[in-house]
């Protein structure tokens, strides 16, 4: 059993950890590009106008009602065409290549993203007006205003949250396996095929999902403490 | 902190040097970009290292060769390959696929390179092994009253059994269409369908020869694999495996066929072919 | 984008929306057996209880749903031991198989929740409702079990959506629920897009109309939060 798991050419060990790897930053480049699209979303629903509100609201609503699955089959099967249909508009026809990681990252990120907008949203609603107003009394500049009053608070409620929305992203990233990127669940997912031993392999990938996992859950639940060093306990 | 953000942005900076310094050099002869599903030996198959190996591989690298063309093959699902041809993922399909009008609708072939017949496969002690079915070739172009007798004993042996075939394969079609009666369980790769059968979960399956030749070598749990019945071919199996292109890439189709046609008579492909499969799979 | 292919693919994929209902009604219901059990291993004074229930939310909430399922279908199948085993008879088939795998993962989620709401219970509530002589099971009927529901609603109500959701992946082991069968079709026609963006379409559906029923739900169990008519 273990010589299945030995490292170099015999064994599948080391593109189980190199899966790992990948794993990890599909998830961290999921995880940031889902930030950027979850401020949008959140910047849009509470201070969009009518259109921006209503595309924020289909965006989260079908994202978040759409299994994973198809959500990513969708942009692995389109974004190519679409970003060649965009190009040709501008008069280039050649080809240009999206990799699987790009896709993969663009497709996890959009779906983590529909999840931060609502945190974010929460988040900022929740820093009290009348701080805002406050700042505002003594003359703050609406940027000394953000990032004085606004984000410091912002972050500390949306941290549980957010804590949340990186295990659903680090989670889905196994959905990528369909792209064949080699992965964590690709890698076990061919081993597994290769030997004939499914439960060793996809055992072995959720061991090395746990570690991810608890890894991160204890690195947030550091952040959160430090954010909330000083808050009064009730 | 300043110290890693510079030693980032020197990074990147590198990188986009680089691949600037990279791009001509690529540009100099046609880049071909092949996608093969890496999980059907002997065709297409990984190694222990991930690597991708199999006669589509190695004959893929001689056709490059000849026609001029610097190859990369990648691995792509089989139930995505044709999806990802149109949507340009890559440019040619080398993945045992056969040459059928359904495909043909969507996309066009070169060649064909190689065949191999279908045949059913059950566990040693199965109730359909004790039937003795003939294993004769059945040719389903045209089909012979003989012939026919034997694809309805097939059928009546398989009737009311669950029968394992990969997703979108012709021989789901062919057990959709010439055997009713049949619970078909379509599955994303041979090696899972394998897993069943040997499982228990499903009665039969029924794949390319030299797959489930490949399923039977691949492990000491498969080796009470055991074919039965007629091996067929032709007629809804389509015409042999060909590369599949997409249909504007008529050039390279015209390429394609003439080198698969050299390769084929000066004995390159049956080479490759005994290589990997033992035999000759070569079109004659 | 082609319109006919898109709708031939409507029936054809509703016929799917029954398996997909029964998939997730079946592990919601096994689910929240479980997870009354699994809560109520994690809330007793048992140390030993305690640590086995938090390692079960642990596992399951810890790994993806893909795995999970690879490792109850296939994983399981390759065991002798399995197979000769009185539960092969429930094993062997994908059907029963990707239910126990989203009633195992819904049950770590919904234990959670359940702990969250009988934990937001006031233990002066508690206290009071013994004060007045209520027996152990009437104080769980009237105070604990109201409250806890209450606030566990709207999370439960995510929850049914992410199983709806989830159960997509059932597809991946041969089962024939809406993306199963959206997988067939496109293997037929090759129209990827025409077909996932059915497939989608029903699914948002369906969770509209579970979003909506939730609502309604929360709105009956907070009649103190309406406003007198």
């Amino acid at each position: 059993m273990l010589e299945l798991l030995a490292w170099g050419d015999t064994g599948w060990g080391d593109e189980l950890v190199r899966g790992t790897l990948m794993t990890l930053a599909v998830a961290v480049c999921s995880f940031a590009l889902g930030q950027v699209f979850g401020t949008l979303g959140a910047s849009a629903k509470l201070n969009g106008g009518i259109v921006t509100r209503a595309l924020a609201e289909i965006y989260t609503t079908v994202v978040r009602g759409v299994p994973e699955l198809l959500v990513i089959y969708l942009l692995f099967f389109g974004t190519g065409n679409a970003i060649m249909g965009v190009a040709s508009l501008f008069g280039y026809t050649g080809y240009i290549e999206v990799n699987a990681f790009t896709i993969g990252t663009l497709s996890v990120g959009l779906i983590s993203g529909a999840y931060s907008t609502e945190v974010i949203r929460g988040a900022i609603q929740a820093v009290p007006f009348g701080q805002i107003e406050a700042g505002r009394a003594l003359g703050m500049s609406r940027a000394r205003i953000l990032f004085r009053i606004l984000l410091p608070q912002t972050l500390r409620y949306a941290l549980p949250g957010l804590g949340n929305v990186w295990q659903l992203t680090l989670k889905d990233t196994a959905l990528i396996s369909v792209t064949a990127l080699a992965e964590l669940m690709r890698s076990a997912q061919v081993a597994a095929g290769v030997t004939r031993d499914p439960f060793l392999f996809y055992a072995v990938a959720a061991v090395l999902y746990l570690v991810l996992t608890s890894i991160s859950t204890y690195a947030f639940d550091r952040a959160e403490r430090h954010s909330n060093r000083g808050v009064r306990r009730a | 902190m300043n110290k890693t953000l510079a030693s980032i942005a020197a990074g990147m900076a590198l990188f986009a040097a680089a691949s600037v310094v990279e791009a001509p050099a690529a540009h100099a002869q046609t880049k071909v970009r092949i996608a093969t599903e890496g999980a059907y030996l002997p065709w297409n198959g990984m190694d222990a290292s991930g690597k991708l190996i199999g006669f589509e591989i190695d004959l893929s690298a001689e056709l490059c060769k000849r026609i001029g063309a610097t190859c990369e093959v990648m691995a792509q699902d089989w139930d995505g390959i044709i999806p990802g041809l149109q949507s340009r993922k890559y440019d040619l399909i080398m993945a045992g696929m056969s040459i059928t009008d359904e495909r043909k609708q969507v996309i066009s072939f070169a060649g064909p390179y190689a065949t191999e017949p279908t045949v059913f496969a059950a566990m040693k002690g199965s109730p359909l092994l004790a039937l003795n079915l003939p294993t004769t070739s059945v040719d389903m172009s045209e089909i012979s009253p003989d012939e026919q007798k034997l694809i309805d004993q097939s059928a009546a042996a398989v009737k009311g059994k669950t029968v394992g075939v990969q997703v979108s394969t012709i021989q789901q079609n062919m057990v959709e269409q010439l055997m009713p009666g049949v619970e078909v369980r379509a599955y994303d790769k041979v090696d899972n369908m394998g897993l069943d059968l040997v499982s228990g979960r499903i009665d039969a399956i029924v794949a390319d020869r030299s797959a489930i030749e490949g399923l039977i070598k691949a492990g000491e749990q498969n080796k009470d694999i055991t074919k039965f019945g007629p091996a067929f071919s032709r007629g809804v199996l389509g015409e042999g495996v060909g590369i599949g292109l997409r249909k504007a890439d008529t050039e390279l189709q015209g390429k394609l066929d003439k080198a698969i046609k050299d390769a084929t008579a000066d004995g390159t492909i049956t080479k490759l072919s005994t290589q990997w499969f033992g035999y000759d799979t070569s079109i004659k | 984008m082609n319109l006919s292919i898109m709708w031939d693919a409507v029936p054809k994929l509703l016929a799917g929306v029954p398996v997909t209902l029964q998939l997730v009604g079946l592990a919601l219901l096994f689910g929240f057996a479980l997870a009354a059990g699994v809560a109520w291993m994690r809330l007793s004074a048992s140390k030993l209880l305690s640590r086995i229930a938090a390692g079960y939310v642990f596992v399951f909430r810890g790994t993806p749903l893909l795995v999970q399922i690879f490792l109850i279908y296939y994983g399981l199948g390759q065991f002798q031991a399995v197979r000769a085993s009185i539960f092969w008879d429930i094993l062997r088939e994908p059907y029963w198989c990707g239910v126990i795998a989203l009633t195992l993962n819904t049950a770590a989620y919904t234990s959670e929740m359940i702990r969250g709401g009988v934990q937001s219970v006031p233990h002066g509530q508690i206290e009071a409702a013994r004060a007045c002589g209520f027996s152990r099971l009437m104080v769980f009927r009237r105070i604990v079990a109201p409250i806890a529901v209450r606030q566990a609603l709207p999370a439960y109500g995510n929850e049914i959506i992410l199983m709806v959701k989830a159960s997509s992946l059932a597809s991946t082991i041969t089962l024939l629920e809406i993306t199963g069968i959206a997988r067939r079709i496109i293997s037929q026609s090759f129209a990827v897009f025409e077909v996932f963006i059915v497939a989608g379409a029903i699914y948002l559906l369906i969770n509209f109309l579970i979003t909506r029923l939730i609502r309604y739900a929360e709105w009956r169990v907070t009649p103190h939060l309406r406003r007198p008519a």
